[in-house]
């Protein structure tokens, strides 16, 4: 009567296959860090004691760049002072909570930077993070 | 002659890899986290030319020369300073405006030292002036 056929399950999981999942993150995750550098103007930020995180959600986050020669990056295009605001200004009319990170370099003159902050008033961009480093 | 040739294994060692891409993974990990903003947040005044009549007692002026010198209150002091007389002056009167005012040539990295130190002292009204023309 009773047969007697017990089938084992295989209890092992396979890992063979283990090694090359990660290898593909890894190699993502290597592509993706390289990508990030090439944005923007390159400026040694200042450096600055009460730094706090950024609360905004990346999303409405928009970056300002200033060199110390005074060009201005944004979006990844050089913009004259004076243009700023009309730039910014659709862009913050389509986000209510947008914040500009000036991401200004430590040897700009305050002239560029007070002009920047100017446009950013014309364009009701009021909430300014001044991007820094710890010391 | 004897004919026994031993065969080297011809297989690399394969247990170890997955340890060494897991070192690598977590590692570029956490370098792609490591680039996140910090900086110090203010609000800019709206905008148009809006003249707020202040007592003169409760402002305290600020101002940074072309060499990173500060002005506080008409005396010159180090900017190291800048927080505690702060917070003293806020502490006596809360209704303190602290105006800091630059000149065109006065480096970003001296006017974010002052800003800095306000924010160590916890000032609530900072009002940033645009340097003139």
């Amino acid at each position: 009567m009773a047969i007697k056929k017990k089938s084992k399950a295989r209890s092992s999981i396979p890992t063979s296959s283990m090694s090359d999942i990660i290898f593909m993150l890894l190699i993502f995750f290597m592509a993706a860090t390289t990508l990030k550098t090439v944005e923007g103007l390159k400026v040694k930020l200042p450096r600055a004691r009460s730094i706090a995180k950024l609360d905004t959600p990346k999303q409405s986050v928009l970056y300002v760049f200033v060199d110390r020669t005074g060009r201005i990056n944004i979006q990844d295009k050089i913009f004259n002072v004076y243009d700023i605001s009309e730039v910014i200004y659709p862009i913050r009319r389509r986000d209510n909570v947008l914040t500009i990170s000036l991401r200004a370099d430590q040897e700009t003159k305050m002239g560029i930077v007070s002009d920047v902050q100017n446009e950013l008033r014309d364009a009701s961009a009021l909430k300014v993070n001044y991007s820094a480093k710890p010391k | 002659m004897l004919g026994k040739k031993k065969r080297p294994l011809a297989e690399i060692p394969s247990s170890s890899m997955s340890d060494i891409a897991f070192l690598l993974l977590i590692f570029f990990l956490l370098v792609s986290n490591v680039d996140t903003d910090k900086g110090i947040g203010v609000v800019l005044p709206p905008p148009g030319d809006s003249e707020i009549k202040l007592n003169p007692k409760n402002i305290t002026m600020v101002l940074i020369n072309s060499n990173g010198e500060v002005l506080f209150n008409d005396r010159v002091i180090p900017v190291e300073e800048i927080a505690r007389q702060a917070q003293e002056l806020e502490a006596g009167n809360p209704n303190m405006v602290f105006s800091v005012q630059t000149d065109r040539k006065t480096k970003y990295q001296d006017y974010i030292n002052v800003v800095d130190q306000l924010t160590i002292a916890k000032v609530k009204k900072l009002a940033l002036i645009g340097t003139p023309q």
